[in-house]
Protein backbone atom coordinates (compact mmCIF):
# COMPACT_ATOMS: atom_id res chain seq x y z
CA UNK A 1 0.00 0.00 0.00
CA UNK A 2 1.39 3.50 -0.83
CA UNK A 3 1.28 5.64 2.70
CA UNK A 4 1.07 8.80 0.28
CA UNK A 5 -0.50 8.65 -3.62
CA UNK A 6 -0.87 12.21 -5.32
CA UNK A 7 -2.67 12.14 -9.02
CA UNK A 8 -3.14 15.08 -10.95
CA UNK A 9 -2.04 17.61 -8.49
CA UNK A 10 -2.49 21.02 -9.62
CA UNK A 11 -2.37 24.15 -7.71
CA UNK A 12 -3.51 27.62 -9.11
CA UNK A 13 -2.99 30.87 -6.94
CA UNK A 14 -5.54 33.25 -7.23
CA UNK A 15 -3.19 36.24 -7.86
CA UNK A 16 0.08 34.64 -8.65
CA UNK A 17 1.62 31.82 -10.84
CA UNK A 18 0.52 28.20 -11.43
CA UNK A 19 2.63 26.54 -8.24
CA UNK A 20 1.95 22.84 -8.72
CA UNK A 21 1.04 21.24 -12.88
CA UNK A 22 -0.40 17.82 -12.65
CA UNK A 23 1.83 16.65 -9.87
CA UNK A 24 1.75 12.62 -9.78
CA UNK A 25 3.75 11.34 -6.81
CA UNK A 26 3.94 8.20 -4.82
CA UNK A 27 5.67 7.06 -1.54
CA UNK A 28 5.92 3.34 -0.34
CA UNK A 29 4.93 3.07 3.32
CA UNK A 30 8.19 2.56 5.51
CA UNK A 31 9.71 4.75 2.91
CA UNK A 32 12.00 7.79 4.11
CA UNK A 33 11.44 10.15 0.81
CA UNK A 34 13.23 13.11 0.31
CA UNK A 35 11.33 16.50 -1.61
CA UNK A 36 13.63 18.34 -2.91
CA UNK A 37 14.21 21.52 -5.34
CA UNK A 38 15.11 25.25 -5.43
CA UNK A 39 13.51 27.48 -3.53
CA UNK A 40 9.49 28.65 -5.06
CA UNK A 41 9.77 25.20 -7.03
CA UNK A 42 6.35 23.93 -5.16
CA UNK A 43 7.42 22.02 -2.48
CA UNK A 44 5.76 23.88 0.31
CA UNK A 45 2.48 24.38 -1.79
CA UNK A 46 2.54 20.44 -2.09
CA UNK A 47 2.70 19.73 1.38
CA UNK A 48 0.21 22.45 2.12
CA UNK A 49 -2.20 20.63 0.10
CA UNK A 50 -1.85 17.33 1.70
CA UNK A 51 -1.88 18.69 5.21
CA UNK A 52 -5.10 20.64 4.15
CA UNK A 53 -3.45 23.65 4.93
CA UNK A 54 -3.95 24.90 1.45
CA UNK A 55 -7.01 24.24 -1.08
CA UNK A 56 -5.85 22.42 -4.36
CA UNK A 57 -7.02 23.40 -7.48
CA UNK A 58 -7.57 20.14 -9.42
CA UNK A 59 -6.31 16.48 -8.52
CA UNK A 60 -6.31 14.29 -5.48
CA UNK A 61 -4.28 13.14 -2.74
CA UNK A 62 -4.82 9.28 -1.20
CA UNK A 63 -3.03 8.73 2.68
CA UNK A 64 -2.85 5.01 3.01
CA UNK A 65 -5.99 4.61 0.56
CA UNK A 66 -8.11 7.12 2.42
CA UNK A 67 -8.95 10.29 0.12
CA UNK A 68 -8.22 13.62 1.59
CA UNK A 69 -11.74 14.23 0.17
CA UNK A 70 -13.57 11.57 1.15
CA UNK A 71 -12.79 10.66 3.63
CA UNK A 72 -10.99 13.30 5.34
CA UNK A 73 -10.86 12.62 8.97
CA UNK A 74 -9.38 9.35 8.73
CA UNK A 75 -6.50 10.49 6.42
CA UNK A 76 -5.58 13.36 8.55
CA UNK A 77 -5.55 11.07 11.35
CA UNK A 78 -2.52 9.04 9.96
CA UNK A 79 -0.60 12.21 9.57
CA UNK A 80 1.61 14.37 11.40
CA UNK A 81 3.25 17.59 9.70
CA UNK A 82 6.54 19.79 11.17
CA UNK A 83 5.43 23.12 9.27
CA UNK A 84 8.50 25.19 8.39
CA UNK A 85 7.58 28.10 9.99
CA UNK A 86 7.28 28.24 13.94
CA UNK A 87 3.35 28.05 14.31
CA UNK A 88 2.42 27.58 18.32
CA UNK A 89 1.16 29.88 20.67
CA UNK A 90 3.87 31.64 22.38
CA UNK A 91 2.30 32.16 25.52
CA UNK A 92 1.41 28.42 25.65
CA UNK A 93 3.48 26.50 27.44
CA UNK A 94 5.11 23.19 26.28
CA UNK A 95 2.88 20.33 27.95
CA UNK A 96 -0.08 22.50 26.69
CA UNK A 97 1.02 22.77 23.03
CA UNK A 98 1.73 19.15 23.04
CA UNK A 99 -1.39 17.95 24.83
CA UNK A 100 -3.87 19.96 23.01
CA UNK A 101 -2.36 19.11 19.70
CA UNK A 102 -3.37 15.28 21.16
CA UNK A 103 -6.88 16.79 21.75
CA UNK A 104 -7.17 17.60 18.20
CA UNK A 105 -6.71 13.87 17.39
CA UNK A 106 -9.19 12.88 19.53
CA UNK A 107 -6.86 11.57 22.43
CA UNK A 108 -8.43 11.63 25.90
CA UNK A 109 -6.67 14.29 28.51
CA UNK A 110 -5.10 11.10 30.46
CA UNK A 111 -3.54 9.35 27.19
CA UNK A 112 -2.22 12.80 25.97
CA UNK A 113 -0.74 13.43 29.36
CA UNK A 114 1.17 10.17 28.79
CA UNK A 115 1.80 10.08 25.31
CA UNK A 116 3.10 13.72 25.79
CA UNK A 117 5.89 12.73 28.30
CA UNK A 118 7.01 9.95 26.31
CA UNK A 119 7.33 12.35 23.16
CA UNK A 120 8.67 15.15 24.81
CA UNK A 121 11.34 12.74 26.86
CA UNK A 122 12.46 11.51 23.42
CA UNK A 123 13.06 14.73 22.25
CA UNK A 124 14.66 15.99 25.57
CA UNK A 125 12.20 18.86 25.88
CA UNK A 126 10.68 17.16 29.33
CA UNK A 127 12.56 19.74 31.51
CA UNK A 128 11.10 22.52 29.55
CA UNK A 129 7.31 21.55 30.10
CA UNK A 130 6.03 24.40 31.72
CA UNK A 131 8.02 26.27 30.04
CA UNK A 132 6.14 28.97 27.26
CA UNK A 133 6.80 28.22 23.80
CA UNK A 134 8.39 31.78 22.80
CA UNK A 135 11.18 31.28 25.74
CA UNK A 136 12.61 28.15 23.82
CA UNK A 137 15.67 28.27 21.58
CA UNK A 138 15.88 27.78 17.90
CA UNK A 139 16.52 24.23 17.95
CA UNK A 140 14.40 23.29 21.36
CA UNK A 141 11.52 25.10 18.71
CA UNK A 142 12.03 22.54 16.34
CA UNK A 143 12.16 19.76 18.39
CA UNK A 144 8.77 20.62 19.77
CA UNK A 145 6.86 20.84 16.21
CA UNK A 146 8.48 17.61 16.19
CA UNK A 147 6.83 15.96 19.43
CA UNK A 148 3.73 17.89 18.81
CA UNK A 149 3.58 16.33 15.54
CA UNK A 150 4.43 13.01 16.33
CA UNK A 151 2.23 12.93 19.63
CA UNK A 152 -0.65 11.26 18.10
CA UNK A 153 1.25 8.26 16.52
CA UNK A 154 0.98 8.96 12.79
CA UNK A 155 1.68 6.94 10.34
CA UNK A 156 2.86 9.22 7.85
CA UNK A 157 5.16 12.35 9.36
CA UNK A 158 6.27 15.39 6.89
CA UNK A 159 9.17 17.34 7.78
CA UNK A 160 9.08 20.87 5.88
CA UNK A 161 13.11 21.29 6.07
CA UNK A 162 13.02 20.56 10.18
CA UNK A 163 16.41 21.69 10.80
CA UNK A 164 16.71 24.81 9.05
CA UNK A 165 18.95 26.58 11.83
CA UNK A 166 19.91 24.34 14.06
CA UNK A 167 23.52 23.74 15.13
CA UNK A 168 25.14 20.35 13.78
CA UNK A 169 24.81 18.79 16.89
CA UNK A 170 21.17 18.86 17.44
CA UNK A 171 20.76 18.31 13.77
CA UNK A 172 22.83 14.72 13.96
CA UNK A 173 20.52 14.21 17.01
CA UNK A 174 17.51 14.78 15.00
CA UNK A 175 18.70 12.55 12.30
CA UNK A 176 19.21 9.64 14.71
CA UNK A 177 15.77 10.24 15.89
CA UNK A 178 14.29 10.22 12.27
CA UNK A 179 15.74 7.33 11.49
CA UNK A 180 14.77 5.60 15.10
CA UNK A 181 10.88 6.24 14.07
CA UNK A 182 11.52 5.28 10.54
CA UNK A 183 12.96 2.02 11.80
CA UNK A 184 9.98 1.95 13.85
CA UNK A 185 7.35 1.90 10.72
CA UNK A 186 6.56 5.24 10.56
CA UNK A 187 7.09 6.42 6.72
CA UNK A 188 8.93 9.96 6.56
CA UNK A 189 8.28 12.70 3.88
CA UNK A 190 11.39 15.35 4.39
CA UNK A 191 12.05 18.64 2.66
CA UNK A 192 15.45 20.15 3.30
CA UNK A 193 18.52 22.58 1.79
CA UNK A 194 20.67 20.13 3.16
CA UNK A 195 21.18 17.65 0.85
CA UNK A 196 23.82 15.61 2.99
CA UNK A 197 21.31 15.43 4.88
CA UNK A 198 18.70 14.01 2.27
CA UNK A 199 21.75 11.87 1.40
CA UNK A 200 22.21 10.50 4.33
CA UNK A 201 18.68 9.78 5.36
CA UNK A 202 16.40 9.12 2.31
CA UNK A 203 16.08 5.96 0.31
CA UNK A 204 13.75 7.50 -2.38
CA UNK A 205 13.86 11.06 -3.98
CA UNK A 206 11.54 13.28 -5.60
CA UNK A 207 13.27 16.62 -7.28
CA UNK A 208 10.40 19.69 -7.78
CA UNK A 209 11.26 22.65 -10.00
CA UNK A 210 8.48 24.67 -11.55
CA UNK A 211 5.55 22.64 -9.90
CA UNK A 212 6.53 19.51 -11.84
CA UNK A 213 7.82 16.81 -10.36
CA UNK A 214 11.12 16.36 -12.86
CA UNK A 215 12.86 13.83 -10.75
CA UNK A 216 11.35 10.57 -9.31
CA UNK A 217 13.83 7.43 -8.24
CA UNK A 218 15.50 5.66 -5.15
CA UNK A 219 18.64 7.88 -4.24
CA UNK A 220 21.26 5.10 -4.98
CA UNK A 221 20.21 4.83 -8.69
CA UNK A 222 19.51 8.49 -8.74
CA UNK A 223 23.43 9.06 -7.44
CA UNK A 224 24.96 6.07 -9.94
CA UNK A 225 23.69 8.54 -12.71
CA UNK A 226 26.26 11.62 -11.96
CA UNK A 227 27.93 12.12 -14.91
CA UNK A 228 31.11 13.28 -12.96
CA UNK A 229 32.42 13.99 -9.57
CA UNK A 230 34.69 16.74 -8.91
CA UNK A 231 37.03 15.29 -6.08
CA UNK A 232 39.25 17.66 -3.60
CA UNK A 233 42.27 14.95 -2.85
CA UNK A 234 44.64 16.67 -0.06
CA UNK A 235 48.35 15.11 -0.39
CA UNK A 236 50.62 13.82 2.16
CA UNK A 237 53.20 15.95 0.41
CA UNK A 238 53.11 19.79 -0.37
CA UNK A 239 52.65 19.64 -4.56
CA UNK A 240 55.81 21.49 -6.32
CA UNK A 241 53.86 21.16 -9.57
CA UNK A 242 50.79 19.88 -10.86
CA UNK A 243 51.06 16.43 -12.09
CA UNK A 244 50.11 15.55 -15.56
CA UNK A 245 47.84 12.54 -15.79
CA UNK A 246 46.67 11.41 -19.39
CA UNK A 247 42.96 12.11 -19.48
CA UNK A 248 42.57 14.18 -16.26
CA UNK A 249 42.48 17.63 -15.56
CA UNK A 250 43.98 18.31 -12.20
CA UNK A 251 44.34 21.68 -10.84
CA UNK A 252 46.36 22.60 -7.61
CA UNK A 253 44.27 24.65 -5.01
CA UNK A 254 46.77 24.62 -1.99
CA UNK A 255 49.88 23.56 -1.14
CA UNK A 256 48.87 20.10 -0.07
CA UNK A 257 45.60 19.89 -2.37
CA UNK A 258 44.18 18.99 -5.83
CA UNK A 259 41.05 19.26 -7.51
CA UNK A 260 40.42 16.35 -10.48
CA UNK A 261 36.83 15.94 -11.96
CA UNK A 262 36.33 12.19 -12.61
CA UNK A 263 33.80 11.25 -15.36
CA UNK A 264 32.29 8.28 -14.85
CA UNK A 265 33.40 6.32 -17.84
CA UNK A 266 36.87 7.38 -16.41
CA UNK A 267 36.71 5.52 -13.37
CA UNK A 268 38.49 6.50 -10.10
CA UNK A 269 41.22 3.47 -10.32
CA UNK A 270 42.71 5.27 -13.49
CA UNK A 271 43.03 8.29 -11.81
CA UNK A 272 44.77 7.20 -8.51
CA UNK A 273 47.23 4.45 -10.43
CA UNK A 274 48.33 7.78 -12.01
CA UNK A 275 48.73 10.01 -8.80
CA UNK A 276 50.42 6.53 -7.42
CA UNK A 277 52.96 6.28 -10.69
CA UNK A 278 53.85 10.40 -10.24
CA UNK A 279 54.59 9.75 -6.83
CA UNK A 280 51.55 11.63 -4.84
CA UNK A 281 50.02 10.23 -2.13
CA UNK A 282 46.97 11.06 -1.20
CA UNK A 283 45.57 11.10 2.35
CA UNK A 284 42.05 11.82 2.18
CA UNK A 285 39.42 13.17 -0.45
CA UNK A 286 36.15 14.49 -0.30
CA UNK A 287 33.42 15.63 -3.39
CA UNK A 288 33.66 19.34 -3.56
CA UNK A 289 29.87 19.91 -4.29
CA UNK A 290 27.49 17.24 -2.25
CA UNK A 291 26.82 14.87 -5.13
CA UNK A 292 23.06 15.21 -4.81
CA UNK A 293 23.36 18.61 -4.65
CA UNK A 294 25.09 18.08 -8.44
CA UNK A 295 22.28 15.57 -9.50
CA UNK A 296 19.18 18.28 -8.15
CA UNK A 297 21.34 21.56 -9.96
CA UNK A 298 21.55 19.12 -13.43
CA UNK A 299 17.94 17.73 -13.22
CA UNK A 300 16.47 21.32 -12.75
CA UNK A 301 18.51 23.12 -15.53
CA UNK A 302 17.66 20.23 -17.34
CA UNK A 303 13.89 20.72 -16.85
CA UNK A 304 14.38 24.35 -17.08
CA UNK A 305 16.02 23.96 -20.60
CA UNK A 306 19.76 25.02 -19.27
CA UNK A 307 19.08 28.30 -17.44
CA UNK A 308 18.33 28.52 -13.90
CA UNK B 1 -15.09 8.84 15.40
CA UNK B 2 -17.78 10.48 18.13
CA UNK B 3 -14.56 10.66 20.71
CA UNK B 4 -12.68 12.85 17.80
CA UNK B 5 -15.47 15.30 17.96
CA UNK B 6 -16.35 15.39 21.75
CA UNK B 7 -12.88 15.42 22.95
CA UNK B 8 -11.64 18.02 20.16
CA UNK B 9 -14.54 20.25 21.25
CA UNK B 10 -13.55 20.03 24.92
CA UNK B 11 -9.75 20.52 23.91
CA UNK B 12 -10.94 23.85 22.26
CA UNK B 13 -12.97 25.07 24.67
CA UNK B 14 -10.85 24.14 27.49
CA UNK B 15 -8.09 26.78 25.99
CA UNK B 16 -10.42 29.08 25.20
CA UNK B 17 -11.63 29.37 28.61
CA UNK B 18 -7.57 28.87 30.27
CA UNK B 19 -6.91 31.89 28.01
CA UNK B 20 -9.30 34.56 29.05
CA UNK B 21 -8.93 33.50 32.75
CA UNK B 22 -5.41 33.78 32.33
CA UNK B 23 -5.87 37.81 31.87
CA UNK B 24 -9.26 37.92 33.91
CA UNK B 25 -7.30 41.57 34.83
CA UNK B 26 -8.32 42.17 31.18
CA UNK B 27 -11.13 40.44 29.95
CA UNK B 28 -13.63 39.84 33.11
CA UNK B 29 -12.73 42.58 35.77
CA UNK B 30 -13.22 45.64 32.59
CA UNK B 31 -17.12 44.65 32.13
CA UNK B 32 -17.29 44.66 35.93
CA UNK B 33 -15.72 48.17 36.47
CA UNK B 34 -17.36 49.97 33.44
CA UNK B 35 -20.84 49.02 34.82
CA UNK B 36 -20.41 50.03 38.46
CA UNK B 37 -19.31 53.51 36.53
CA UNK B 38 -22.47 52.79 34.58
CA UNK B 39 -24.61 52.49 37.88
CA UNK B 40 -23.23 55.06 39.49
CA UNK B 41 -23.39 57.79 37.01
CA UNK B 42 -26.58 57.06 34.58
CA UNK B 43 -28.36 54.61 37.34
CA UNK B 44 -27.88 57.44 40.44
CA UNK B 45 -26.57 60.48 39.52
CA UNK B 46 -28.68 60.98 36.54
CA UNK B 47 -31.17 58.49 37.04
CA UNK B 48 -32.62 59.31 40.30
CA UNK B 49 -33.33 62.86 38.24
CA UNK B 50 -34.86 61.18 35.07
CA UNK B 51 -37.83 58.98 37.32
CA UNK B 52 -39.47 55.97 36.33
CA UNK B 53 -39.39 54.52 32.88
CA UNK B 54 -41.79 52.31 31.91
CA UNK B 55 -43.16 52.07 35.25
CA UNK B 56 -39.55 50.94 37.08
CA UNK B 57 -37.00 52.84 38.47
CA UNK B 58 -34.40 54.07 35.80
CA UNK B 59 -31.51 52.17 37.70
CA UNK B 60 -33.91 49.15 37.38
CA UNK B 61 -34.77 49.43 33.54
CA UNK B 62 -30.84 50.25 32.59
CA UNK B 63 -29.75 46.84 34.57
CA UNK B 64 -30.62 44.30 31.76
CA UNK B 65 -29.66 46.30 28.82
CA UNK B 66 -26.10 46.84 30.58
CA UNK B 67 -25.99 42.74 31.78
CA UNK B 68 -26.36 42.28 27.88
CA UNK B 69 -24.28 45.22 26.57
CA UNK B 70 -21.57 43.21 28.53
CA UNK B 71 -22.61 39.77 27.46
CA UNK B 72 -22.26 41.19 23.86
CA UNK B 73 -19.32 43.00 23.97
CA UNK B 74 -16.91 40.11 26.12
CA UNK B 75 -18.50 37.23 23.90
CA UNK B 76 -17.97 39.23 20.45
CA UNK B 77 -14.52 39.73 22.01
CA UNK B 78 -13.54 36.50 23.22
CA UNK B 79 -13.96 34.92 19.69
CA UNK B 80 -12.76 37.78 17.29
CA UNK B 81 -9.27 38.33 19.39
CA UNK B 82 -8.63 34.56 19.61
CA UNK B 83 -9.56 33.29 16.38
CA UNK B 84 -7.12 36.20 14.48
CA UNK B 85 -4.72 35.37 17.17
CA UNK B 86 -4.60 32.00 16.24
CA UNK B 87 -4.45 33.33 12.26
CA UNK B 88 -1.68 35.65 12.89
CA UNK B 89 0.50 33.29 14.77
CA UNK B 90 -0.67 30.73 12.82
CA UNK B 91 -1.32 27.88 15.34
CA UNK B 92 -4.86 27.70 13.78
CA UNK B 93 -2.47 25.00 11.63
CA UNK B 94 -2.38 23.46 14.61
CA UNK B 95 -6.59 22.36 14.20
CA UNK B 96 -6.52 22.93 10.37
CA UNK B 97 -4.05 20.29 9.64
CA UNK B 98 -6.14 17.45 12.39
CA UNK B 99 -8.84 15.77 11.50
CA UNK B 100 -11.36 18.16 13.61
CA UNK B 101 -14.38 18.58 10.84
CA UNK B 102 -14.89 22.46 10.73
CA UNK B 103 -18.28 22.20 12.58
CA UNK B 104 -16.88 21.19 15.81
CA UNK B 105 -13.86 23.95 15.38
CA UNK B 106 -16.23 26.33 15.16
CA UNK B 107 -18.52 25.38 17.91
CA UNK B 108 -15.38 25.52 19.87
CA UNK B 109 -14.72 28.71 19.36
CA UNK B 110 -17.73 30.04 19.55
CA UNK B 111 -18.10 28.22 23.16
CA UNK B 112 -15.42 30.16 24.04
CA UNK B 113 -17.30 32.97 23.51
CA UNK B 114 -20.02 31.62 24.67
CA UNK B 115 -18.51 30.58 27.90
CA UNK B 116 -17.00 34.07 28.54
CA UNK B 117 -20.41 36.23 27.75
CA UNK B 118 -21.53 34.07 30.30
CA UNK B 119 -19.34 34.45 33.04
CA UNK B 120 -19.01 38.17 32.82
CA UNK B 121 -22.86 38.24 32.66
CA UNK B 122 -23.16 36.71 35.73
CA UNK B 123 -19.78 39.26 37.35
CA UNK B 124 -21.81 42.30 36.00
CA UNK B 125 -25.38 40.71 37.36
CA UNK B 126 -23.73 40.05 40.53
CA UNK B 127 -22.84 44.10 40.53
CA UNK B 128 -26.17 45.14 39.51
CA UNK B 129 -27.20 43.39 42.80
CA UNK B 130 -25.37 45.92 44.61
CA UNK B 131 -27.15 48.76 42.74
CA UNK B 132 -30.76 47.43 42.40
CA UNK B 133 -32.94 45.33 43.74
CA UNK B 134 -34.75 43.38 40.74
CA UNK B 135 -35.94 40.19 40.34
CA UNK B 136 -36.25 38.18 37.63
CA UNK B 137 -39.28 37.60 36.05
CA UNK B 138 -39.15 34.65 34.20
CA UNK B 139 -36.06 32.52 34.29
CA UNK B 140 -36.48 30.39 31.14
CA UNK B 141 -36.88 33.62 28.67
CA UNK B 142 -33.74 35.41 31.10
CA UNK B 143 -31.72 32.06 30.50
CA UNK B 144 -32.70 31.73 26.79
CA UNK B 145 -31.94 35.30 25.65
CA UNK B 146 -28.62 35.61 27.59
CA UNK B 147 -27.75 32.54 26.06
CA UNK B 148 -28.59 32.87 22.63
CA UNK B 149 -27.29 36.49 22.27
CA UNK B 150 -23.77 35.30 23.19
CA UNK B 151 -23.66 32.59 20.94
CA UNK B 152 -24.78 35.45 18.25
CA UNK B 153 -22.16 37.77 18.56
CA UNK B 154 -19.47 34.95 19.20
CA UNK B 155 -20.27 33.93 15.49
CA UNK B 156 -20.30 38.06 14.75
CA UNK B 157 -16.67 37.88 16.63
CA UNK B 158 -15.73 34.87 14.50
CA UNK B 159 -16.65 35.99 11.51
CA UNK B 160 -14.73 39.71 11.56
CA UNK B 161 -11.62 37.66 12.13
CA UNK B 162 -12.14 35.79 9.17
CA UNK B 163 -11.89 38.60 7.65
CA UNK B 164 -9.67 40.66 9.72
CA UNK B 165 -5.97 40.63 8.03
CA UNK B 166 -4.69 43.26 10.82
CA UNK B 167 -5.52 43.79 14.42
CA UNK B 168 -7.35 47.22 13.50
CA UNK B 169 -9.44 45.00 11.31
CA UNK B 170 -10.50 43.50 14.77
CA UNK B 171 -11.59 47.01 16.43
CA UNK B 172 -13.16 48.67 13.80
CA UNK B 173 -16.58 46.21 13.47
CA UNK B 174 -16.92 47.16 17.46
CA UNK B 175 -15.93 50.41 17.58
CA UNK B 176 -17.91 51.94 14.61
CA UNK B 177 -21.06 49.13 13.93
CA UNK B 178 -21.34 47.43 17.48
CA UNK B 179 -21.11 49.64 20.21
CA UNK B 180 -23.68 52.42 18.38
CA UNK B 181 -25.96 49.27 17.66
CA UNK B 182 -25.88 48.70 21.40
CA UNK B 183 -26.23 52.04 23.00
CA UNK B 184 -29.28 52.54 20.42
CA UNK B 185 -31.04 48.97 21.19
CA UNK B 186 -32.97 50.45 24.09
CA UNK B 187 -30.03 49.57 26.77
CA UNK B 188 -30.70 52.95 28.41
CA UNK B 189 -34.21 53.68 26.99
CA UNK B 190 -37.48 52.43 26.03
CA UNK B 191 -38.13 53.13 22.09
CA UNK B 192 -41.96 54.03 23.18
CA UNK B 193 -39.92 57.63 23.65
CA UNK B 194 -38.54 58.51 20.28
CA UNK B 195 -40.42 60.12 17.42
CA UNK B 196 -42.71 57.50 15.41
CA UNK B 197 -39.78 57.48 12.55
CA UNK B 198 -37.06 56.96 14.95
CA UNK B 199 -38.50 53.81 16.37
CA UNK B 200 -39.34 52.50 12.48
CA UNK B 201 -35.18 53.06 11.91
CA UNK B 202 -34.61 51.18 15.50
CA UNK B 203 -36.50 48.40 14.24
CA UNK B 204 -33.76 47.16 12.08
CA UNK B 205 -31.73 47.26 14.79
CA UNK B 206 -30.88 43.14 15.96
CA UNK B 207 -29.75 44.61 19.55
CA UNK B 208 -33.03 46.42 20.47
CA UNK B 209 -34.89 42.86 20.35
CA UNK B 210 -32.29 41.05 22.28
CA UNK B 211 -32.36 44.08 25.03
CA UNK B 212 -35.87 43.73 25.14
CA UNK B 213 -36.27 40.20 25.23
CA UNK B 214 -34.25 40.19 28.08
CA UNK B 215 -35.39 43.14 29.89
CA UNK B 216 -39.21 41.04 29.81
CA UNK B 217 -37.09 38.16 31.36
CA UNK B 218 -35.45 40.26 34.08
CA UNK B 219 -38.58 42.91 34.22
CA UNK B 220 -41.70 41.82 32.41
CA UNK B 221 -41.55 44.66 29.99
CA UNK B 222 -40.74 44.92 26.32
CA UNK B 223 -40.79 47.26 23.46
CA UNK B 224 -41.33 44.72 21.19
CA UNK B 225 -43.29 41.39 20.84
CA UNK B 226 -41.09 37.92 22.69
CA UNK B 227 -42.19 35.55 19.87
CA UNK B 228 -40.75 38.00 17.49
CA UNK B 229 -37.65 38.61 18.98
CA UNK B 230 -37.06 35.29 19.68
CA UNK B 231 -37.62 34.64 15.78
CA UNK B 232 -34.81 37.48 14.93
CA UNK B 233 -32.58 35.77 17.37
CA UNK B 234 -32.83 32.86 16.09
CA UNK B 235 -32.77 34.03 12.55
CA UNK B 236 -29.67 35.96 12.95
CA UNK B 237 -27.82 33.03 14.50
CA UNK B 238 -28.87 30.67 11.40
CA UNK B 239 -27.55 32.89 9.15
CA UNK B 240 -24.39 34.16 10.98
CA UNK B 241 -23.65 30.11 11.35
CA UNK B 242 -24.12 28.98 7.92
CA UNK B 243 -22.56 31.68 6.69
CA UNK B 244 -19.46 30.93 9.22
CA UNK B 245 -19.62 27.27 7.87
CA UNK B 246 -19.65 28.26 4.32
CA UNK B 247 -16.65 30.25 5.20
CA UNK B 248 -14.37 28.17 7.04
CA UNK B 249 -15.13 24.85 4.18
CA UNK B 250 -13.78 27.59 1.67
CA UNK B 251 -11.17 28.24 3.69
CA UNK B 252 -11.71 31.82 3.54
CA UNK B 253 -8.71 33.98 5.43
CA UNK B 254 -6.82 30.77 6.52
CA UNK B 255 -5.93 29.04 3.46
CA UNK B 256 -5.12 29.77 -0.52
Amino acid sequence: MFALQIQQLSKQYSNGPRALEQVDLTVQKGDFFALLGPNGAGKSTLIGIICSLLNKSSGSVEIFGHDLDQAPETAKSLLGLVPQEFNFNGFEPVLAIVVNQAGYYGMPRHRALARAETVLKQLHLWDKRHTQSRDLSGGMKRRLMIARALVHEPHLLILDEPTAGVDIEIRRSMWAFLRKINQQGTTIILTTHYLEEAESLCRHIAIIDQGRIVECAPMAALLSQLAQETLVLDTAQALEQVPELDGFTLQQTASHSLEVTVSRQQGFSALFAGLKQAGIEVVSLRNKQNRLEQLMLDRVQRASGGAV
Amino acid sequence: MKALYRVGFQTILYKEIRRFMLIAVQTILPPAITTILYFIIFGQLIGEQLGDMAGFRYIDFIVPGLILMAVISNSYANTVSSFYGSKFQRYIEEMLVSPLPNWVILAGFVSGGLARGVIVGIVVTGVALFFSDIQIYSYSVTFAVFILTAILFSLAGFINAVYANTFDDISIIPTFVLTPLTYLGGVFYSINLLPEFWQHVSLVNPVLYMVNAFRYGLLGVSDISLSVAFGIILAFIVVLAAYSMYLLNKGVGIKS
